[in-house]
């Protein structure tokens, strides 16, 4: 029993890892219904940059800043140089457009950072509390935790109270009914797509330190975060963390009473065990009108 | 009523829009004065959706001009089009299902600098639809069909618009609910001097409000004038009007 | 019904005929080329062979049937290693079958992946054959004893047959295997293409709603085609072994899965020869960035994933020069740079096709 508690308080900051990825491709989804394979290979790039800038003697707080505005910026420009173009076309093409981005980001990390492995550093403890028998939850694990439930609780915000997030809101909804209301449309998806890197960066720079960087590292993190959007519907926001969250547990359990190196496929099974039985996801809420 | 500056004067020259091959529009001209209400009547695929669309810029007109007061606007994009006083009630009404009332009447106004003047805009709208003011924190998916309309137009008044252009309004909506919208349309134009541009199927009661009617068919304009002329010739009633 | 004539026009009007003696003639000309060039590139040819073989299988998937997949490196590894574990054993079986076996094998996952990924459309197949092709590799650690881990097997292929000569260079062996392989491979999707079971492919890809009228089972003509695909790329994964010696986790990446996929689109997705294309650049891209990296004296990290920046920069600019779609609009594209007119829209012929299907059911 003590054990299980251990695992699940274990399997909680990688939960709330993946929840950000998952929360970061429901609002690319949202906003232009496109699925972001490149999301997890340019959070993997922003890390990297935060990675150099810690080696040059910064600190893990500026590093950090260096890593969101990178993302931001990686965000905006992906959607907006190669993205637009293929946004009302087929939804294959816009797969293999970000296919495309995901090769050439990790291309260019391995290009610039080589192929060698590196454990991001942190300045929080690694060592777990004790209570008991139990033994979980180091002080990093707490502020994975904080860190993403604060920027969710900030990206609610701004979507539910502020005129942009309203703006936004209608964008993803019904683009042209909103152009038609004094809304730039293309704008507020470039937004979008900026603040989803944004939080990519942030899942890698806080999964680094147990997933050490390099050019792949992100794929699996990728794969977990995007089982956890689906299993929430891939709309909804508070579906994708609760998704991620109850995938971060799902696959502690694996790691720990099967095997770390079964958990991808493990989440494959979810995945498709999901689409099987809710294809919607389990957190949908939007109205079934695009065909 | 709302506060309004008054109308402006819509004048559109052979206008021509086309999807691909097709040609939706075959230059179509006409006139609405400033605070007066045209009617643009006509079957289905006549070309009355596909003209409003076209003037508001959700569509790019092949050729042709739009003047809003002798300014030519025509080919804008449809976000600078509402900035220029001319708002666009889409057919559906195009209320945004997923959003509470209250956010769809704000995001009408949303690009107004003066935030004073949009917390009055709303507050008129507000006022001028009494059933909105019971649901402000309701989704829009959850309006009866007349509602929905209610809200449509709302949303298009809090832009404080000086050229209306309303595509169907009376779409499956009731006979007594329809001669609401009418009226209260109509009242609209009179008391705040708002240019309205109506595009209806249902062209005897568009008529009944209307200062000025025009004819539709495939394209072009078959037939312009007075609301009791186009009724009293049976030949366009029986081809085109459907009453 | 111009588009029958068309697609039956030619010299030789039997499809089947006209296939083998193309194969044929294919085969004799290779003869003559890997007799005459240097062991390199009779070993660079041997890798065409298994490219070819796994590229034209994700053709036939995405070109012809509409589906997508990043997860065919992942099932070239499923061949790779049943033909590394078969060729291990004291006595191993003949080529031929363990090659047929690693094609079996690779089917058989196939069959199961594919009749999830039926079920699937668009980024969310594309979602669960990443997770397949990312989670894969790592059964390999799992069971270590079995697959080695990290550092792979061994692949032991014998010497090439002695009545050849006791100085017949090995890599030219093994390009005629895998020559021929891609020549079969060839021959038979070719024929399945222009089959009846590849109209139904191509009748589901256009429109799954119209096909079901036409009394096409969509489900089961998407698993079909999703099995044949993954014995491509089983072939080729059992190639892929016998011609490297042997077999790792890390050759068998994401990067893999994508780098096919950057073969198929660059071939212009549905011609089997442009599927021959694709594979030539995938295999002359990590020699030309290696020639090029010695010129500029650019680093090994340089050199080693320049190819990757190229395969994703054409999938970008395929995409954004082709906005009506992978099938079709690459055709297009390619017929222009080629300096032809498309003779008619993809979408007319397939159309077409489908009417043909209807008396017959």
């Amino acid at each position: 029993m003590a054990r299980f508690l251990s695992v699940t308080l274990g399997g909680l900051s990688g939960g709330f890892v993946y929840a950000a990825v998952a929360l970061s491709l429901v609002l690319i989804w949202r906003a232009t219904r496109v699925l972001n394979f490149a999301q997890g290979a340019m959070a993997m790039f922003t890390a990297y940059l935060a990675y150099r800038v810690i080696e040059h003697g910064a600190s893990y707080w500026v590093a950090l800043v260096v890593a969101l505005v990178a993302g931001l910026v990686m965000g905006a420009v992906v959607e907006r140089v190669l993205v637009r173009p293929v946004e009302n076309g087929p939804p294959l093409n816009a797969v293999v457009v970000t296919l495309g981005v995901f090769i050439i980001v990790e291309g260019l990390a391995g290009m610039f950072f080589g192929g060698t492995p590196h454990r991001y550093p942190t300045h929080f403890s690694n060592v777990n509390y004790t209570f008991g028998d139990v033994s979980a939850l180091a002080p990093f694990d707490i502020w994975v935790i904080v860190a993403v439930a604060v920027v969710a609780v900030l990206l609610g915000a701004l979507f539910r109270y502020t005129d942009v997030g309203l703006r936004m809101r209608a964008a993803a909804f019904e683009g042209e009914v909103a152009r038609m209301l004094g809304v730039r449309v293309g704008r507020m998806l470039t937004l979008g797509w900026a603040l989803a890197a944004v939080i990519g960066a942030l899942a890698a720079v806080l999964v680094s330190p147990n997933v050490p960087l390099s050019p792949t590292s992100m794929d699996a993190v990728f794969v977990f975060g995007f089982t956890g959007a689906v299993i929430g519907g891939l709309d909804s926001p508070v579906g994708a963390l609760i998704g991620g969250v109850g995938i971060g547990l799902l696959l502690n359990y694996v790691a720990a009473y099967a095997g770390g190196d079964l958990q991808t496929l493990a989440a494959l099974a979810v995945l498709v065990l999901v689409l099987m039985v809710k294809p919607n996801g389990l957190f949908s809420t939007t109205v079934s009108r695009r065909v | 009523m709302p506060e309004s500056a008054g109308g402006l004067t819509l004048e559109v020259k052979d206008l021509v829009t086309a999807y691909g091959a097709i040609k939706a529009l075959n230059g179509v001209s006409l006139t609405v004065p400033a605070g007066s209400i045209t009617a643009v009547l006509g079957a289905n695929g006549a070309g009355k959706s596909s003209l409003l669309r076209s003037l508001s810029g959700l569509v790019k007109p092949r050729s042709g001009s739009v003047q809003l007061d002798g300014k030519e606007i025509a080919g804008r994009a449809p976000e600078d089009v509402v900035q220029l006083g001319m708002s666009h009630v889409p057919e559906g009404r195009g209320v945004i299902a997923e959003l509470t009332v209250d956010d769809n009447l704000r995001l009408g106004g949303l690009w107004r600098k003066d935030k004073a003047d949009r917390t009055r805009a709303l507050e008129e709208a507000y006022a001028l639809f009494p059933p909105l003011d019971q649901r402000r924190k309701r989704l829009a998916m959850t309006l009866s069909g007349g509602e929905r309309q209610m809200l449509a137009i709302g949303r298009a008044l809090v832009a404080r618009p000086r050229v209306l252009l309303l595509d169907e309004p009376s779409l499956g909506l009731a006979p007594r609910i329809t001669a609401q919208i009418m009226g209260l349309v109509r009242r609209l134009c009179d008391e705040t001097g708002l240019t309205v541009l109506l595009v209806e199927q249902n062209a005897r009661s568009a008529l009944s409000v209307a200062d000025h009617g025009i004819v539709l068919n495939l394209g072009s304009v078959v037939a312009s004038d007075k609301p009791a002329k186009l009724r009293a010739d049976d030949n366009l009633r029986h081809a085109y009007l459907g009453f | 019904m111009s588009v029958l004539t068309l697609t039956r026009r030619g010299p030789l009007a039997n499809t089947l005929v006209r296939h083998l003696a193309f194969a044929v003639l294919g085969g004799v000309v290779l003869f003559f080329l890997t007799s005459t060039v240097s062991a390199y590139r009779d070993f660079q040819i041997a890798n065409v062979g298994y490219y070819v073989v796994a590229v034209a299988g994700l053709t036939v998937l995405t070109g012809l049937n509409g589906q997508i997949s990043l997860g065919h490196g992942a099932l070239m590894m499923v061949g790779a290693y049943t033909a590394a574990l078969l060729l291990e054993r004291d006595n191993p079986l003949p080529l031929v079958v363990v090659l047929l076996l690693s094609v079996a094998v690779t089917a058989a996952v196939g069959a199961l992946v594919g009749a999830a990924a039926a079920r699937l459309r668009g980024p969310y197949l594309a979602g669960a054959t990443l997770a397949f092709a990312v989670g894969l590799p790592g059964l390999t650690s799992h069971y270590a004893d079995t697959f080695g881990g990290d550092n792979g097997l061994n692949v032991l292929t014998g010497p090439p047959p002695e009545r050849l000569g006791l100085d017949f260079p090995p890599e030219r062996w093994q390009a005629w295997i895998t020559l021929t392989a891609a020549l079969i491979t060839l021959v038979l999707l070719a024929n399945l293409a222009s089959s009846r079971v590849g109209r139904s492919f191509r009748a589901v890809r256009d429109d799954e709603v119209s096909a079901e009228l036409a009394g096409i089972h969509v489900a089961r003509t998407q698993v079909l085609a999703f099995i044949i695909s993954a014995a491509c790329a089983g072939l080729a994964g059992g190639l892929t072994a016998v011609v490297s010696g042997q077999v790792s986790p890390g050759a068998f990446s994401v990067a893999l899965s994508l780098s096919i996929l950057a073969g198929a689109v660059l071939g212009g997705l549905g011609s089997l020869t442009g599927a021959v294309y694709g594979a030539i650049a995938l295999v002359l891209m990590p020699s030309i960035s290696s020639s090029a990296s010695d010129r500029f004296t650019l680093s090994t990290d340089v050199q080693h994933n320049l190819p990757l920046l190229v395969y994703g920069a054409l999938l970008i600019v395929v995409m954004l020069a082709a906005p009506q779609g992978l099938q079709g609009g690459v055709r297009r594209l390619f017929g222009l740079l080629r300096g032809r007119a498309p003779v008619t829209s993809v979408r007319n012929e397939s159309v077409t096709e489908v009417s043909v299907t209807d008396p017959e059911r």
